[in-house]
Order: structure tokens, then sequence, then C-alpha cells
């Protein structure tokens, strides 16, 4: 109990174990559409191309926010039209687009007085997260979470069958471009903590780790953010205690737990299943 | 004279150059099934399209039951049947949850199922016989069962137009009976049905229609003529075959 209690003595623990578990758990709901429509590339580029927006947001004094929300924009807009408009697929597309701006946005940075701030963007700082920004990720975080919960099962439907979605008058385009304004909107709240280069890990693991464990959508958007809430909290107080780089103990939990789903989940774990089949022959075995 | 239930009127699609539709038109009653018959490539997907609204024509008009295709869809009119290779068969959705999408034009901002909705869902469910297997994840079902549980998305839709791309393909003999009895209802209550299959012996059992289509509506009329073997051979482009035989033959003869 001392264990657990005694980090929250210091404040800036608090406001990091409080940070994380909501960029966590909005990472967390985004991610169970992100890997059902095959989309983790595009988080990855997205997280990445907005870091330029983020860095010009900051000389101008606007909310990161916003500029995230146009370099999310002008990355999407320059892979379709590399991928629709020359002979290179997309996912060279997206490698080009994703990696050129991130390093606008690295060039940026290194020209920018002040330059620990935004360092702090690329690897995250936990241990250092202000009060305002707390309050920026806590009100981004809501609004996110509160539009994602609401649109649930347009999302979903968007996911599954885009072709019904237009058919019954809803158009798929629209949907399409909501998820990726979260998309933007998130990667922004999850930059504070675990910074622009690991995001995309929160916005694909816990999803990925939730679809190997049910086959029901609206179980996988409760499974994903407890986990992902459990695994940062816990990798904050490993890092604490081990003296490790916060932001990269998240991950590295997350990526644990998922590897430990992914072998021993009854439904869909490689030793998990096997393990089952096991004792279903020996059941009827001794029932034979 | 009734308004047709789809009316494609010299409709013209182009992806880049390449020709999908060429002044195609085609005028199908209500409560009619037909059958849409036509190699790879052919434009039958693109057809769809277009009566669907996914795709503006370049040239020509659609309408449905007299309307433009994206005021039928406002209504719930229009049901579609996708080709079982455009389903995710893993996605983690149930047999109910992907039936109840049938109901989200009916519903409000959130989609909540109100106690009408999930009663329709029930309705369309025990209608192609899929009660027992609600709770099914769709990858979980059969062939046939997989097509009907689409089917039971329109009808809880409410649709008085049905598309169905490929509905007879990796489907059983006996599944495929089912099928074209549950579909033979629907028309019997007045849903409009628009069939595209490969699978030609299925078609005078399932169809009133049928339509032949190589970028332009070849023909259209009872299956039964339609599928004769020279007419086939006009949308299958066996011609060449046929005339090569018939060549030989004169040559023989001569």
């Amino acid at each position: 109990m001392e264990l657990l209690l005694e980090p929250l003595s210091y404040d800036f623990m608090v406001r990091a174990i409080v940070t994380t578990a909501l960029a966590a758990v909005v990472c967390a709901v985004l991610s169970c559409w992100l890997v059902l429509i095959g989309w983790s590339l595009m988080g990855d580029a997205v997280s990445h191309a907005v870091l330029p927006g983020v860095v010009l947001a900051y000389i101008v004094g606007a909310p990161f926010a916003l500029g995230a929300l146009v370099f999310a924009l002008v990355a999407v807009t320059l892979i379709g039209v590399v991928r629709n408009t020359s002979r290179v697929k997309e996912d060279a597309a997206i490698g080009i687009v994703f990696s050129s701006l991130f390093a606008l946005g690295l060039v940026l940075i290194s020209v920018t007085p002040s330059q620990t701030d935004l360092n702090h963007i690329i690897f995250g700082n936990l241990l250092g997260v202000s009060v305002p920004d707390l309050i920026q990720v806590l009100v981004l975080g809501v609004v996110a979470f509160a539009i994602l919960i609401l649109k649930r099962r347009d999302l979903t439907l968007y996911a599954f069958d885009p072709t019904h979605a237009h058919a019954i008058g809803l158009s798929p385009r629209r949907l399409g471009a909501l998820l990726l304004g979260l998309l933007a909107l998130t990667s922004v709240v999850a930059l504070q903590t675990v910074g622009v280069v690991l995001v995309v890990a929160m916005l694909i693991i816990p999803g990925a780790t939730a679809y190997l464990l049910t086959d029901r959508f609206s179980r996988m958007l409760v499974i994903a953010p407890v986990v992902s809430a459990l695994c940062s909290i816990t990798g904050i107080y490993v890092s604490y205690y081990l003296d490790t780089a916060s932001g990269a103990m998240v991950v590295l939990t997350q990526g644990v737990v998922f590897a430990a789903v992914y072998l021993f989940s009854p439904r869909q774990g490689l030793i998990g299943t096997r393990l089952a089949k096991a004792r279903r022959r020996k059941a009827a075995a001794v029932a034979a | 004279m009734s308004t047709p239930a789809i009316l494609v009127d010299n409709v013209t699609v182009h992806y880049g150059e390449v020709l999908a539709l060429d002044a195609a038109s085609l005028t199908l009653d209500p409560a009619r099934i037909c059958g849409l018959v036509g190699m790879n490539g052919s434009g039958k997907s693109t057809l769809f399209k277009v009566i669907m609204g996914m795709i503006k024509p370049d040239a020509g008009t659609v309408r449905i039951h007299g309307e433009p295709p994206s005021r039928t869809r406002r209504e719930g009119g229009i049901g579609y049947v996708p080709q079982s290779e455009e389903v995710d068969w893993q996605f983690p959705l149930s047999v109910r949850d992907v039936v109840m999408m049938g109901r989200y034009g009916h519903q409000g901002f959130t989609r909540q199922a109100s106690k009408a909705d999930r009663a329709a869902v029930d309705e369309a469910l025990d209608r192609v016989e899929l009660g027992d297997y609600a709770g099914r994840q769709i990858g979980q079902l059969s062939g046939g069962q997989k097509k009907r549980a689409f089917v039971a998305r329109g009808i809880a839709q409410g649709a008085t137009t049905m598309l169905l791309d490929e509905p007879f393909a990796g489907v059983d003999k006996r599944s495929e009976a089912t099928i074209t009895r549950l579909l033979r209802e629907l028309a019997s209550d007045g849903c409009t049905i628009l069939v595209s299959t490969h699978d030609l012996h299925a078609l005078p059992e399932l169809c009133d229609e049928a339509v032949l289509l190589m970028h332009r509506v070849l023909m259209h009329g009872p299956p039964e003529l339609v599928l004769q073997p020279e007419n086939l051979a006009m949308a299958f482009g066996l011609d060449v075959l046929n005339r090569d035989q018939r060549d030989s033959h004169e040559r023989r003869s001569a």
C-alpha cells in the first residue's frame, strides 16, 4: 500500500497519472476503430505529421490542437494526392508524407528558441506536465471522448460497411473525415504524455489487445480503455521506482500485456486456444 | 401506367479512360425480381453504385419510384446485400448488431435503439429464420446464413428496393433454395429486387426477368429467353468462338 501511495504525495506524479490515464482512455477508444478499419499506419502518419502544426502553434501562440488539426488535414490530403496522381502505392505515400512532415517539425524545433518545451513533444514529458498542460489535455480529451462515444454506432457502421452507410443516407466521407479529425485531436492529447514517437503505440495496441479478447465491438470499447489505463498507471509506477523513461515505460507495459493476451487469450491466443483444445480432448477422453 | 420502381435512363459512367457503362437503360416495375447477368467488368457493380447514388453518372438519369436516389436513400428505401468478399467476416459484431444497422436511418443522433427498432430487428431475423443465431458473431454463420443476415438488415430497414450482389456465391444448394424462397416472398410483398449473379441455372426459378449487361443493356426479357445460348454468347463474348465454328462448318460444306 505504501508502495502505491508514496508517489502520490508528489503533485507532479498525480498530474502525470491523471494525464496519462486520460490520454490512455481516449487513445484506446479510438484505437478500436483504427485497428478494425486497418488505419494503424494512418494513425502513425497523422500522429507524426501533426508535429510541425504543434510547433507553429507554439510559435504564434495558438492552441496546439488547431495547428495539429491543420497539419493532420495537410498530411491526409497530401497522402491522397500522391497516391491518386502517381504510380506510388499508398503505404509508400504515407511513409513519404509523414516522415517529411515530421522532419519539418524537427527543423522548426531546432530553429525555435526555448527548445526544452518542444523537445518534450517528441519524447513526452510525463513528469513535467504543468497545470495548463493538464487542463488542455483534459478539455481536448473529454471533447474527443464524448464525440467518439456519442457517434460510436455511426463510426462502427462506417468501419464495417461504408456502402450500407451510404445506402441509408449517411455520408461515409463525412464519417471518415470525423474519424481523422478525432485522430488529430487525440494525437495532441497523447503528445503531452508519451510524445510524438510513441503516440502510435497508444493508438494501436489497446484496440488490438481488446480485439483478441472479444467478439463484440461494444465490449472492445470497454476492455481497450480499461486495459490501457491500467497499463499506463502501472508503467508510471514502474518508471518511478526503476527510474526509467516514463513515456517509454507506459508503452512497454502495453506491449507486454498485448504479448500476454496474444499468447494466452482463450479465444484467439496462440497457446490459449491449444490449451483449451487439450482440455476438451482430456474431458472427452475421461467421458469415454 | 405506374411509376417504375427503378428507372435507369441512358446512363454513361467513365472511370478515367475506362468506359464502365455506355448509355445503359433499364426499367423495372415494382415487385419484380430481375437478374443482372454479365461478365466481370461488364459494369454490374457500377450499375448498382449508380442506382444507390454512390457514383454520379457522366450522363443520364436514375429514378427510384420516380425520385432521385439521394431522396430514396434518406427514406431508407434502398437495401444492399454486399458480395461476400467485400465484408470483413472477422469484424466483432453479432448478427443482431448487423441487422440493427438497418434501423440507423430511423434513429436519432446517437442511434439509440427504441422498442420499435428492436421489434423490427426480431421480426426480420425470424423472417429469414436466423432468430436462433442472433447472438453469433457474423463470421460464424454458414455462407447462406450470412446472406440471409444481410437480407434481414434490408427487411429491418424497410427497404422497398433491394440490390443483391452475387447472393449465391459460396452458398450450398439448400441455402440457395431458402434464399430464393425468401426473395420471392419479399417480392410478393411489393419489394423490387435486382440480383447480380454468375449462377445462371438459378435464374429461371428466382427471377421474373433478366438483363444481359455488357457496358450497355444488350437484352432485357424473360429469363428463359435471355439465357438462350446465342444470347449469352453476346454478353460473354463467346460469339467469336461461335463464328469460328460456323466458319469451319461453312468451309467444310463448301
